[in-house]
């Protein structure tokens, strides 16, 4: 069997230090490139002089906005119809915004040199507090685009009225605010780019760390003018993306009009810093949610009111119909007879993004709600959270099943992945234990989590970014001698993609996996497609790898029957082997089968030599993988430090291909949730200055706040994918940050506590102990 | 100024400006890609090489503070297809996935493994501490580094 837990092919490299990552890359001639960011948050920039910088003698080139207004790039587009600024022309609209760039003869000249340049702004009232964006008398960021106010959109998904009567006919009501803070996704690598325009033919390369290599050739085209055949974007390996590397950043165009002014590569490497104050942020989603039950526990219906926070510029990466993402199947796994929500999008003073780090195109954000909502719920209503779960979780037999806001839920056994949960964690030893310790006045928390993700986008039809459809495209060729190469047009950032895609295709032909080499990352050699984020590699890249191996299992099979003298339909597949129906000993192996394609063979009518296939696969649907989650806390009573004992995680994610890599991703995503829950926090104060911006404030978890994760497992085929497989890079992201918030909230309860937001830091924990919740996002006094 | 820097065994002469990071005379002057650089702040731990047999953020020392030291990068580790134990055993369990970290964390786990060869999981959770890992939520690190401990000739063949 070629689907099982293969050790991966990338290790040999990445064990020995012997990865490329774009700050590895070393050209003939490289210079340095360094950005100057604005120290204010919001101000009118007076005056750029960079006539100190120019005359460093290490400077070889110092670009302001005027000189890319000049060349027609000082703004360029962004995923979601809005423009961003690639280096301030008028203003500047957050802290850490791109101003200059300087290109110098190494690192530490192109840092020198910043300090020579003289900026004179004029500071302008600041708006970081989102719900007060809207304020009359709030400044207006966004003067570029003639708006009068910070509003960016008004979107809503649902039926408002079926659901208002559902409301007004419900026994129990709960309600609850709460914020899903702003966070980063902070890969380890920062963002780069070598950039590098040949001098003879003018053909730009762009190494960079890019989770969508496709996608960002199409942007550097819009923006330079430059025809694609001229625009090589090269993705090497990437040092963790996690959304971060989906959009286009300045730095990047920096490097490439570097290059284009100095005629020389040009690396451009940002520095943490710069990555926690600039790059794509994730979330900030200020939610109102309303959720209406009988009685006895079944819900009626469930509303939610979101303003979002979208920083300075609409820079979201997501298909472009959705401005929300995602976020309206926040009905998540429960049988919901009426749902609405609206989402007010808003700008601020803060560094553009808001779809990164793991979401799933915000269903992070919505799983989030309505999980917390059933809590609430099930306190309101005195009954265990698991019970109220299992009253209400989507049945078996109602699948596929099209939620109260359209989304069709492919495969699914929910209560039997609960009941798993149940069984692993002891759940209800557990809740005998919490009792005893709540009699003695220690508090341990259980939070539960029941997430269905949405991933794979997507029909093309319906899913697109900047108006290209999201199909992705594969491209198979067997060589003479047997051994394979796939292209692809979806990028690994970790995920293993040169292990599992060979295993997909070896599967098919019966090629051992270390035959198949996959190629993915270079636009000069791979498939044009979107590239890999929400979860979408397994889903859409994974179908078109089987899609193509099973194309060219056909032609080997014209060729086997030009070998055999027998008609194709008497042609039987083996695994890696077609013989004739009934004579076993009579068939050619796929190796033997590959020599004769491309052999003087002679081939019947219409059957093109060689094997070699493409195809383009534009999913009929998304496909839903789901999980039960539970986390169980420990709280210091006197310090409010949370420690978590135990994470237990019961994922579905139909056929698993590799399954020592499917737990790997489980894993990542359930550190995840505890960064997010209780330590990662990014604040801004009055003035706009972000206080997250280093690895000293914006904390991460490291191996003392995981606990040792125990995973479960269902498995429920997808019945559209090709092999039945789901996505599972964010499901545990998406999934835990709920049972962690639920299981200290939980372990609160003798303190009357209903909510608090994240991050539960020990001092959030504390002040919520004394009925005094913090706003941990704003350092306003 | 001029320092001298026994790295993998190699002495190295070189003239850097005083300010020079270890991690860029690694990285930028003698092309030890392996190294790698995450944060400004000691916190992420990718740059972790010894320094005269201690663990060390390199992002934090001067290329002067190692002049007449040794030091000693992943790239020293194992030699062509010999791989040593830790190697190995990120192999095995899975404790690699962009490998960014990977470097950093093998040079403290072998460190570890010299000191205490038979470490418990919160030893090795301890050791690796203050270092970051955003891919594996670190059970399968910490795994790696049991499998080490339990194989120290490596696997058999």
């Amino acid at each position: 069997m070629t689907y099982g837990s293969l050790p991966r092919k990338e290790d040999a490299r990445f064990v020995r230090g012997r990865g490329t990552f774009v700050d590895d890359l070393v050209l003939p001639g490289m210079l340095h490139g360094a950005i100057l960011r604005s120290p204010h948050a919001h101000a009118r920039l007076l005056s750029v002089d960079t006539s100190a910088a120019e005359a460093h003698p290490k400077v070889r080139a110092v670009l302001t906005g005027k000189d890319l207004a000049e060349r027609g790039m000082a703004w360029m587009p962004t995923l979601s119809h809005d423009v961003q600024a690639v280096l301030a022309t008028d203003k500047v609209r957050f802290q850490g915004q791109e101003i200059a760039f300087v290109v110098a003869e190494d690192r530490y000249a192109a840092r020198d040199a910043l300090e020579l340049i003289d900026v004179e702004y004029e500071p302008l009232p600041v708006v970081v507090d989102a719900p007060a964006a809207l304020a009359a008398g709030a400044a207006v960021i966004r003067d570029d685009l003639g708006k009068a106010d910070n509003h960016v959109f008004d979107w809503s998904s649902g039926d408002e009225a079926a659901t208002e009567a559902a409301f007004a006919k419900a026994e129990v009501v709960a309600r609850q605010d709460m914020l899903y803070p702003r966070v980063h996704p902070a890969p380890l690598e920062t963002c780069g780019a070598v950039a590098d325009v040949d001098a003879i033919t003018g053909k730009l390369t762009v190494w960079a760390t890019a989770q969508a290599p496709h996608a960002h050739r199409i942007l550097y085209s819009r923006i330079t003018g430059l025809p694609e055949h001229r625009i090589r974007i090269v993705a090497p390996d990437i040092g963790g993306g996690f959304g971060n590397k989906v959009g286009m950043y300045p730095g990047y165009l920096c490097a490439v009009v570097g290059s284009m002014v100095t005629g020389r590569p040009v690396k451009w490497t940002e520095d943490r810093s710069e990555n926690l104050m600039s790059t794509s942020f994730a979330r900030d989603y200020h939610m109102r949610g309303e959720i209406a039950a009988t009685r006895d526990g079944r819900l009626l219906g469930l509303r939610v009111r979101v303003l979002a926070d979208h920083g300075a510029f609409n820079g979201t990466a997501q298909p472009a119909k959705f401005p929300a993402g995602f976020f309206h199947v926040f009905t998540g796994s429960y049988d919901l007879p009426a749902a609405f929500c609206s989402v007010t999008g808003v700008y601020t003073n803060k560094a553009p993004g808001g779809v990164a780090y793991a979401c799933s195109f915000r269903i992070t954000e919505a799983v989030y709600v309505v999980e917390r909502m059933m809590d609430v719920l099930a306190r309101e209503l005195g009954l265990d959270p698991a019970e109220l779960r299992m009253r209400n979780l989507l049945r078996p037999e109602q699948f596929p099943y099209t939620c109260a806001t359209g989304w069709q839920y492919d495969s699914g056994d929910y209560p039997r992945a609960l009941t798993l949960l149940k069984e692993i964690s002891g759940y209800d030893e557990l809740r005998r234990e919490q009792a005893g310790k709540r009699a003695r006045g220690e508090l341990m928390g259980l939070g539960l989590s029941f997430f269905t993700e949405a991933v794979g986008a997507g029909p093309r039809e319906h899913m697109d970014i900047l108006g290209f459809g999201m199909a992705d495209g594969a491209e198979l060729r067997v060589h003479p001698s047997g051994s394979a190469v796939l292209r692809l047009s979806c990028m690994s950032q970790g995920q293993g993609h040169e292990t599992t895609f060979a295993q997909l295709v070896s599967a098919e032909l019966g090629i051992p996996p270390e035959e198949v080499e996959v190629v993915q990352g270079d636009t000069d050699h791979t498939p044009f497609g979107l590239g890999t984020y929400g979860s979408r590699s397994t889903p859409v890249s994974g179908a078109a790898a089987v899609t193509v191996a099973r194309k060219v299992r056909e032609r080997a099979r014209q060729v086997a029957s030009a070998m055999l003298e027998v008609s194709p339909d008497d042609l039987e597949w083996e695994r890696g082997r077609w013989f004739v129906r009934g004579v076993p000993g009579r068939g050619h192996t796929i190796r033997e089968i590959a020599l004769a394609a491309h052999s003087d063979l002679a081939l019947p009518e219409g059957v093109e030599g060689q094997l070699y296939a493409s195809t383009v696969y534009s999913p009929p649907n998304l496909t839903y993988p789901f999980g039960a989650y539970l986390c169980v806390v420990d709280v210091d009573a006197d310090t409010g430090q949370v420690r978590v004992r135990r994470f237990v995680a019961v994922d579905d994610c139909g056929v698993r291909i590799n399954p020592m890599i499917v737990a790997g991703q489980v894993h990542r995503g359930l550190a995840d949730g505890i960064g997010m829950a209780l330590m990662e926090l990014m604040a801004f104060d009055a003035d706009g200055n972000h206080l997250g911006g280093s690895f000293m404030d914006y904390l991460l978890p490291t191996a003392l706040e995981c606990p040792s994760w125990e995973l479960g497992e269902t498995v429920t085929p997808s019945p559209h994918h090709p092999i039945g497989a789901k996505g599972i890079g964010e499901s545990a992201t998406v999934g835990s940050p709920a049972a962690v918030v639920n299981a200290v909230v939980d372990a609160l309860a003798p303190f009357g506590v209903r909510h608090a937001d994240m991050p539960l830091t020990p001092a959030a924990v504390w002040r919520a102990m004394r009925g005094k919740p913090l706003r941990a996002d704003l350092a306003i006094s | 100024m001029e320092i001298t820097v026994t790295v993998n065994g190699e002495p190295h002469r070189r003239t850097v400006e005083p300010r020079l990071l270890l991690v860029h005379l690694l990285r930028d002057d003698l092309g030890l890609t392996g190294t790698h650089w995450g944060c400004d702040t000691s916190n992420c731990g990718t740059c972790v090489v010894w320094l005269d047999d201690l663990p060390v953020k390199s992002c934090t020392v001067l290329a002067a503070m190692a002049d007449g030291k040794r030091v000693r990068t992943v790239e020293d580790l194992g030699h062509g297809a010999e791989l040593d134990p830790v190697q190995q055993g990120f192999v095995a369990c899975h404790g690699i996935q962009c490998g960014f970290c990977t470097p950093g964390m093998l040079m403290t786990a072998r460190w570890l493994l010299d000191h205490d060869p038979d470490p418990s999981e919160d030893v090795i959770r301890e050791a690796i501490s203050g270092q970051l890992c955003r891919c594996t939520g670190y059970e399968n690190i910490v795994r790696s580094i049991r499998w080490a401990a339990e194989h120290p000739d490596g696997a058999t063949p």
